[in-house]
């Protein structure tokens, strides 16, 4: 199961960094997602690929029962996929401004803040 | 999205999902549940509903601005954080009052700081999801 | 205790929540204000506890120390948290000249608030997974910050910004998810002991290389900063006051926590690629610098360039060396974020930030000029201002490690910012304006200049008496570094009583692994 993950890791790690390559930004968003999903993996599969039951504590129990997840890899996956849909969700949005108002998606020809020199003489 | 069956499917559908937010909402911290996946259910009938009728239906159903709904969600659970050291505990410690019994097992319900913190998610979650989605939904 | 470190982090957020409610009025900002005193006292209350007891820690509800999410102030921690707040009122006061009414109901003083919560929170954290949740709350906020306004220059800085940002935070993010598998604890403290045990030491060198790309992107280091002088000209003055006051440096203040606390192995190898880094970073810095002919490019140029001498301090790894780091720490960001707020009144002036557009500043208001020679002799070095003691202990501490070539650029860098220095000045307040007409004072209401004026001749102020009376803030950064390199007390302060149990707990479990209750599975 970890060589799995890993190779899927691999893959999409590949992926993404052909994606963010581009000079599209839209590419290099869908990069971006690639790699956070990536990146998330890498912590599930940090928390060991075992068989169990979901950490859940029963009715009346102090401690859950028999074999379980470990449920802290999964807290941290939880927590980075909201942080990383919320910061995407933002960039798309930024993302979508800045072509409605520059009107390109070229990173290359996005040069208002940082127009070229005109190099006197 | 101009589907009569879609429509009118909305109806129910959003209903049926926004109480089950609730639900779920409620059911949170001793079940699976809890204000996270209560405020994802919520935003979603909206979403549903803004789908159906426009956005603008939608921002009228929900009466309230969403960005102000997740600002106030971030206040109750800050307060709802804060509250414990009223009672001398390290802050964000859980408070709990049992109404008919003193334990989990003994007590009819319990009046507890973590459902209020819960609540606060709710709304920051349905707050934020919804500022957004409107806003895309409003600019196309 | 408890209390006191929650303090600094919920006040601004409470006053995030206030201020977003009523932005529609005036009272916002007035919100703002109040929120960034009452931060302040806070912050201060913490600094005096932490100067009674030593390092103090908090564990939030209660839940012990390697499980719960921690909260720490040692001395670093403290004195970052005291700036913070200091830099925020400033630049709150700042705000209320400059930022006007229809920024500010976008929610212009909700988005500070939460920056400096963020900021904040990523100082006081002790674990390494609240960490980057603190990262994440200071990025959202400063997009939001950055692009408030919405014109083409701050859209494009923004996606340039952003999409960097985010890179970095991913690498940052699968660093903390080995760094996980290996030791099982996220904890700083508990990793200190944990990440000694790890068998395969090549494994937590690679692992302490991502950290470095992605805290590296995060404080604009050699070969990753390009965002930074591609957006902090762009957003308004007390914005980018803030942001080149605290942003880059929650980068190097993490850099030198994670470094001296838990990624300790091979010093050898990731220090010495620091030192190589930090000397590239302080060169290119201050040459771009010296290409640039805008006020606030210049400046953005010189946040790189004085980087590098923190992460020297850093790199070097001498008590000395780090002592210099945490004081130009301290330093840097009060004369940086001056600097900006200086740029701003320039701009309000003279009518532009381009430098061959605006001029004669010096004769219409001296006064700014006086203001303005202050904190730049101060960041090119001069004594006795604040930034000529900081530079004294880094160059001392590298000729005491017979490293002359980086004492070498480290002097060689000082002398060119002072060239950029008085290229700004002979440009911006010597040379009379090319239009022709007269930059008063008189030229902007009384409203809009005095709230201006007042950040900056605190600032000020501040630099002069840090330059006049090292004597106090040495000692500080001397125990601070003293601190940093033992962290002993740091540890005791966070594990407490406990440590002593988890030590023999580590020593039974198989390698790599940490016992805990609901973690059965984990056995290989």
């Amino acid at each position: 199961m970890e060589a799995l993950t890993a190779l899927i890791i691999g893959t999409l790690v590949a992926a993404a960094v052909y994606l963010m390559l581009a000079r599209n930004f839209m590419r290099f968003l869908f990069g971006l997602i690639l790699l956070s999903n990536a990146a998330n993996l890498t912590i599930f599969a940090s928390g060991r690929m075992t068989p169990g039951a979901p950490a859940l504590v029963p009715y009346g129990e102090d401690a859950p029962i028999g074999v379980v997840g470990n449920a802290l890899p999964q807290a941290l996956v939880l927590t980075a996929i909201v942080i990383g849909f919320g910061l995407l969700a933002f960039t798309l949005a930024l993302a979508f401004e800045a072509y409605r108002r520059l009107r390109t998606m070229d990173s290359d020809k996005m040069r208002y803040a940082e127009p070229k020199e005109d190099r006197k003489g | 999205m101009n589907s009569i069956i879609f429509t009118a499917g909305a109806r129910i559908l959003v209903a049926l999902v926004f109480v089950f937010s609730l639900f779920m909402l409620l059911r949170g911290h001793h079940l699976p549940g809890g204000g996270f996946i209560g405020g994802l259910l919520g935003a979603i009938s909206f979403i549903v509903y803004a789908l159906a009728c426009g956005s603008e239906e939608a921002r009228k159903a929900l009466r309230v601005s969403p960005e102000g709904l997740a600002m106030v969600g971030l206040g109750i659970a800050l307060a709802a954080g804060l509250v414990s050291a009223l009672f001398g505990d390290p802050l964000f410690t859980g408070q709990w009052y049992w109404v008919g019994g003193d334990s989990y097992e003994t007590a009819l319900f319990s009046i507890n700081s973590v459902l209020v913190f819960d609540i606060g998610v709710y709304l920051v979650v349905l707050g934020g999801i919804l500022s957004l989605t409107f806003a895309f939904d409003e600019e196309t | 205790m408890s209390w006191l470190l929650v303090m600094p982090i919920a006040i601004p957020f409470a006053t995030a929540v206030v201020a977003f409610l009523v932005r529609m009025s005036p009272t916002g900002r007035w919100v703002s204000l109040g929120g960034s005193i009452l931060s302040l006292v806070a912050s201060v209350a913490l600094l005096v506890a932490v100067l009674e007891h030593g390092v103090i820690a908090a564990q939030m509800s209660n839940w012990e120390a390697p499980f719960g999410i921690t909260l720490v102030a040692d001395y670093l921690g403290v004195v970052m948290v005291v700036i913070t707040a200091i830099t925020g009122l400033a630049t709150a006061i700042y705000a209320l000249g400059e930022i006007p009414e229809r920024v500010e109901k976008l929610g212009y003083h909700a988005l500070f608030q939460t920056l400096i919560a963020g900021v904040t929170g990523a100082f006081l954290t002790g674990d390494v997974f609240n960490l980057y949740v603190w990262f994440e709350v200071m990025l959202i906020s400063s997009f939001g910050l950055l692009i408030l306004g919405g014109s083409r220059e701050q859209l494009d800085a923004g996606i340039k910004y952003v999409a960097l940002n985010l890179v970095s935070t991913l690498v940052f993010l699968s660093g903390i998810g080995l760094l996980y598998g290996m030791t099982g604890t996220l904890n700083m403290a508990d990793l200190r002991g944990a990440i000694a045990e790890v068998e395969n030491q090549g494994l937590v060198t690679v692992v302490a290389m991502m950290f470095m790309v992605g805290f590296g992107v995060k404080a604009a280091v050699f070969p990753l900063f390009f965002w930074l002088p591609a957006s902090y000209h762009t957003p308004s003055f007390a914005v980018s006051a803030v942001f080149a006051g605290l942003l880059t440096k929650v980068g190097v203040y993490a850099m030198m926590r994670m470094f001296t606390l838990v990624f300790v192995g091979d010093i050898g190898f990731t220090h010495e690629i620091l030192i190589w880094v930090s000397a590239l970073t302080m060169l290119t810095g201050v040459l771009g610098a010296a290409a640039q002919t805008d006020f606030r490019k210049i400046l953005s140029f010189h946040i790189i360039s004085q980087i590098g001498y923190m992460t020297l301090g850093l790199a070097l790894y001498t008590p000395l060396a780090l002592m210099g780091g945490v004081f130009y720490l301290v330093h840097h960001i009060i004369v940086k974020a001056n600097l900006f707020l200086v740029s701003g009144v320039a701009n309000k002036l003279a009518g532009h930030t381009d430098l061959n557009r605006i001029g004669g500043l010096y004769k219409s208001s001296p006064f700014l000029a006086a203001l303005f020679i202050v904190p730049a002799f101060s960041l090119a070095g001069f004594p006795p201002l604040s930034g000529f003691w900081a530079k004294y202990l880094i160059v001392k501490a590298s000729i005491e490690l017979d490293a002359w070539l980086i004492a070498f650029v480290a002097l060689f860098v000082g002398l060119l910012t002072i060239f950029s220095m008085t290229k700004i000045w002979g440009m911006a307040f010597w040379k009379p304006h090319p239009d022709g007409y007269d930059p008063t004072p008189d030229r902007v209401p009384d409203s809009v200049r005095i709230p201006m004026m007042i950040p900056i001749v605190g600032l000020a102020a501040m630099t002069i008496v840090i330059g006049f009376f090292p004597e106090p803030f040495v000692q500080f950064a001397e125990v601070a570094a003293m601190q940093l390199l033992d962290p002993a007390q740091y540890v005791e302060a966070v594990l407490g009583a406990q440590a002593e149990v988890q030590a023999d707990l580590q020593a039974d479990a198989p390698a790599g692994l940490q016992p805990d209750a609901t973690t059965e599975e984990e056995q290989p």
